[in-house]
C-alpha cells in the first residue's frame, strides 16, 4: 500500500495524530494485565503483515515530520549526535545496513545503486538523491552515522563491543525518554543502566548483556519498552526538561485523554559486520489514551497495568503524581471482564466495553 | 535451531601450502554475495564424515571487504578427532558444504593507537584478515610470527613482500625467538596486543605483558580448542528426559545433538559462552577445558561447557 505522510508537529501546537491504520498497528506493549521488567527479547525476523515488526526498519506515516523534528533538535543542540573517532567504521556499517534494508523492504520509497565503492542513494519521501564513495567521509555532507540517522525514524545507540561489555561510543539521540547521550557517552552497559530501579536486583542486566554480546550477524533481536509522556513530544530529554517537565502539571481531568500518551519503544539489536559493533535502534511510537481506549482489550488492560504498577517504576517513569488522575480517567472504561493473553487487539473476539463512556 | 545462521557454499579452490596446511576457498552456492565480516571472525564448517557430523570453527583469512569469496586455512591434525583430516582428505573443488555466518570473538579494538599481532603457526590466519582490514582503514600495525621452519611458514612470502616493514618472522629450527620483553617495552602508549597460537604461547604473552604492567583490556587472545577425546561417560538430561552416552571420540555437545537435543552453541571451542549448561547433580570429576568459566566456577561443580569439557564418574545430571 502507498504511504501518506502526515504533516504534523511534535511541539508547540502538537498537531501529531494517528490515522486508523496507525492505531491498528500500534505496538501495545502489555501482553497481560500486569507489568514487571523482564529479559523480554525475541528474534527480529519479520512479523504479521503491516505490523511494526514486519520490516527491519519500520517506515510509517510520521516519517517525514519526525525527520523534520530531528533536524530542529540537532540545529539547537549538535551534541545530540556524537561519534567517538573509533566508531566511524560502525557508522558506515549502519549506513549500509539501513540503506540495504530500506531499499529492499520499501523499493517504491528508497533506492540504492551500488557499483563497487560508488553508491547512489535515493530517498523519495525526503527528496534526497546523493552519490558518494563508500568509506570516504569527505563525499557525504555529514559523518555516515549522522547522515543516515537524519533519514531514519528512531534514536540510535551504536555500541562498541570489547572487554565482554558494550560501550556507548556513538549515537543520534533526539527522541529519548529522559536520558542523555552526552552524559552517557563512553559508559558501559551497567553504568548507563545504573538509574533503573529493581532490574539490577533481579539479575536482568547480567542476563541481557550476555544475550547482547552473542547477537550474530543476520540474526537481529528486539524487545519493547514503554513509558508515559504528556503531549506527543518526541524530545523528552534531560537537556530540555525545563521545557517539557512543566507540561506534566498542565493536565486536567478534561484533557488527560487527549494529552496523556503511551510511549512505546521498539528496541532492536543488530550486529554490525565490518566493525563487530552493535547497533541499538530505539523507535518511538506515541498514542493518546483516548485513542487507545477505542480498543476494548487495551482499554481494560491499560487501566489495570497503570493501577498495579509498583511505585518505584511509576516514580522512575515520571508519572506517579499524575497517576490518580489517569486512573480516574481509565477506570471509566474498565468493566472488569477478563482479557485475552498477548499484545494483539483481538477486535473480533474481545467483547465491547460494558461500561458507558461519559 | 542453535548456532549462527547457515550459508550454503561451494568449494572453489583447495590449495596445499605445505606439508601441514591447506587453504580452502568458498563461494555462495548458486551465486550472490557473502556477508561482510570483521577481521578476527571465524566460521563454523559443517562436515559429513560418513555417519559422523562434525562442526569445526576456522578463522576467516580472506579480505573482510571481499564479499565474493571466503578463505580458511586448515592445519592437519593427525592425532585429533578427525575434522581437519576430513577437510584434507575428503574435500575437493566443487563440493557443496554448509558454513555458519561469521562470528567474531577476536575483534580489533579500534581505539588502539597501534595493533601488535603475535602469531604462532596456524594462529596466523585471523591476522591475515585483520591486516587487510588495517591496510584498508589506514591503521598502524606490526606482526611477529613464529613458524617451525621455513618449509612450514604459511603465507610468509606474501607477508614479507607486501609488508616488509611490518612483518617479522621467526623460525624455531633456526633458534630465532621473539624478544618479547624488549618488544613490549618499545611500544607506544595505546598499543593493543593480539596473540593467537598454541596455548603455551598465549600464556607466555599474557603473563609477560601482565608482569610488565600492561592493562588486561589491552591484551587479546584467541585459542580455539578442538574437543578432545576421552573416556566414554553417561549423562542424564533432565529437561529432555533422556539418558545419553558420550563416546570416546565425540564431545558432550555432539552427543546431545546426536540424540536430537537442540543445545545452544556458537563457537564450539570453549570461548563464546553460549553452550553454558547448569549441572543439577553429579558424583565424579569434571574435566573442564573452556576459557569461559573462571576458576571458581570450574571448582563449584555447578556449570559445564559441553562443547569442550568432559566428565569422569558415576552420575552427571544436566539442566538441558
Ligand atoms: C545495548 C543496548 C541498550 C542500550 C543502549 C540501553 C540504554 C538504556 C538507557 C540509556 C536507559 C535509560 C537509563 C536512565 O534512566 O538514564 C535504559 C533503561 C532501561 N533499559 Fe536499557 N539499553 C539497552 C539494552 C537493554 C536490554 C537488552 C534490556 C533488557 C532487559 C534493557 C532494560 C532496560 C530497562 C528495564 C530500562 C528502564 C526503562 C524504563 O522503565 O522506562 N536495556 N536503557
Ligand atoms: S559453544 Fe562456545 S563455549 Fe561452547
Amino acid at each position: 500500500m502507498t504511504l501518506q505522510f502526515n504533516d504534523e508537529t511534535f511541539r508547540d501546537d502538537y498537531s501529531f495524530h494517528n490515522s486508523d491504520r496507525a492505531l491498528k498497528r500500534f505496538p501495545f506493549p502489555f501482553h497481560e494485565d500486569s507489568y514487571m521488567y523482564s529479559v523480554n527479547m525475541e528474534q527480529h525476523q519479520g512479523g504479521p503483515a503491516d505490523s511494526i515488526y514486519e520490516k527491519r526498519f519500520d517506515v510509517d506515516e510520521h516519517y517525514v515530520s519526525e525527520m523534520r523534528d530531528r533536524a530542529m533538535v540537532l540545529a539547537d543542540d549538535p551534541l545530540r549526535c556524537q561519534s567517538l573517532p573509533h566508531m566511524t567504521l560502525a557508522g558506515w556499517d549502519l549506513l549500509e545496513l539501513i540503506m540495504v534494508s530500506k531499499s529492499e523492504d520499501y523499493p517504491d520509497l528508497f533506492e540504492l545503486h551500488r557499483d563497487g565503492d560508488q553508491w547512489r542513494w535515493v530517498n523519495k519521501p525526503m527528496g534526497i538523491d546523493d552519490s558518494f564513495t563508500f568509506l570516504d567521509e569527505a563525499t557525504l555532507p555529514y559523518g555516515p552515522m549522522e547522515y543516515i540517522t537524519r533519514q531514519t525514524q528512531g534514536d540510535f545507540c551504536v555500541l562498541d563491543q570489547r572487554d565482554d561489555n558494550l560501550w556507548m561510543d556513538a549515537g543520534t539521540i533526539t527522541t529519548q525518554a529522559d536520558w542523555s547521550l552526552d552524559f552517557d557517552l563512553g559508559m558501559n552497559f551497567f553504568e548507563w543502566h545504573a538509574p533503573v530501579p529493581m532490574a539490577h536486583e533481579k539479575g536482568i542486566f547480567v542476563r541481557a548483556l550476555k544475550f547482547l554480546l552473542n547477537i550474530q550477524q543476520g540474526a537481529p533481536a528486539r524487545r519493547l519498552n514503554w513509558t508515559l509522556t504528556v503531549n506527543p513530544l518526541l524530545d523528552t530529554s534531560p537537556e530540555n526538561y525545563h521545557k517539557w517537565g512543566i507540561q506534566k502539571t498542565s493536565m486536567t481531568p478534561e484533557t488527560v485523554g487527549a494529552k496523556q500518551h503511551l510511549r512505546v519503544e521498539l528496541q532492536t539489536f543488530f550486529r554490525l559486520p565490518r566493525s563487530n559493533a552493535l547497533v541499538f535502534p530505539i523507535r518511538c511510537y506515541l498514542c493518546s489514551f483516548q485513542d487507545l481506549t477505542k480498543t476494548p482489550k487495551w482499554a481494560r488492560r491499560l487501566h489495570r497495568v497503570i493501577r498495579d504498577l509498583p511505585d518505584e517504576l511509576a516514580t522512575y517513569k515520571g508519572f506517579i503524581d499524575n497517576r490518580p488522575m489517569m486512573l480516574d480517567y481509565l477506570s471509566q472504561f474498565d468493566d472488569g471482564l477478563p482479557t485475552s493473553l498477548g499484545i494483539w487487539p483481538d477486535l473480533d473476539t474481545e467483547p465491547a466495553l460494558q461500561k458507558r463512556l461519559i | 535451531m542453535s548456532g549462527a545462521q547457515k550459508i550454503a557454499v561451494t568449494v572453489t579452490a583447495v590449495v596445499p601450502l605445505n606439508d601441514l596446511v591447506t587453504r580452502f576457498e568458498f563461494r555462495r552456492t548458486g551465486g550472490g554475495l557473502l556477508p561482510t565480516f570483521s577481521g578476527g571472525a571465524h566460521t563454523v564448517v559443517e562436515m559429513r564424515d560418513g555417519d559422523t557430523p562434525r562442526m569445526n570453527p576456522y578463522s576467516l583469512m580472506s579480505d573482510p571487504m571481499d564479499q565474493t569469496s571466503y578463505a580458511i586455512s586448515v592445519r592437519r591434525d593427525d592425532v585429533g578427532r578427525g575434522g581437519s583430516l576430513f577437510m584434507h582428505n575428503n574435500v575437493a573443488v566443487g563440493d557443496e558444504m554448509v558454513i555458519s555466518n561469521p562470528v567474531n570473538l577476536f575483534s580489533l579494538d579500534l581505539r588502539a593507537k597501534k595493533q601488535l599481532f603475535i602469531a604462532g603457526g596456524i594462529g596466523i590466519t585471523p591476522f591475515l584478515a585483520q591486516i587487510k582490514q588495517m591496510e584498508r582503514l589506514g591503521g598502524r600495525w606490526e606482526l611477529h610470527y613464529t613458524c617451525r621452519s621455513e618449509a612450514l611458514g604459511s603465507y610468509v612470502d606474501e607477508l614479507t613482500t607486501q609488508h616488509p616493514n611490518e612483518a617479522n618472522v621467526y623460525y624455531d629450527d633456526q633458534d630465532q625467538r621473539i624478544d618479547l620483553k624488549a618488544l613490549l617495552d618499545g611500544q607506544p602508549i595505546g598499543t593493543h596486543i593480539y596473540v593467537c597460537g598454541p596455548k603455551g604461547m598465549i600464556d607466555w604473552v599474557r603473563n609477560t605483558a601482565a608482569a610488565e604492567g600492561w592493562p588486561r583490556e589491552g591484551i587479546h587472545y584467541e585459542e580455539f580448542l578442538a574437543p578432545q577425546s576421552g573416556k566414554p561417560f553417561e549423562v542424564k538430561l533432565a529437561i529432555s528426559n533422556k539418558v545419553i552416552q558420550v563416546g570416546e571420540q565425540e564431545s558432550l555437545l555432539e552427543a546431545m545433538e546426536r540424540s536430537g537435543v537442540d543445545a545452544p552453541y556458537l563457537c564450539r571451542g570453549g570461548a563464546c559462552g553460549q553452550c553454558e549448561t547448569r549441572v543439577i547433580d553429579y558424583t565424579g570429576n569434571f574435566i573442564h577445558r573452556d576459557h569461559w568459566l573462571d576458576d571458581a566456577e570450574h571448582a563449584s561443580g555447578e556449570k559445564i561447557m559441553p562443547c569442550v569439557s568432559r566428565f569422569e564418574g558415576k552420575t552427571l545430571v544436566l539442566d538441558r
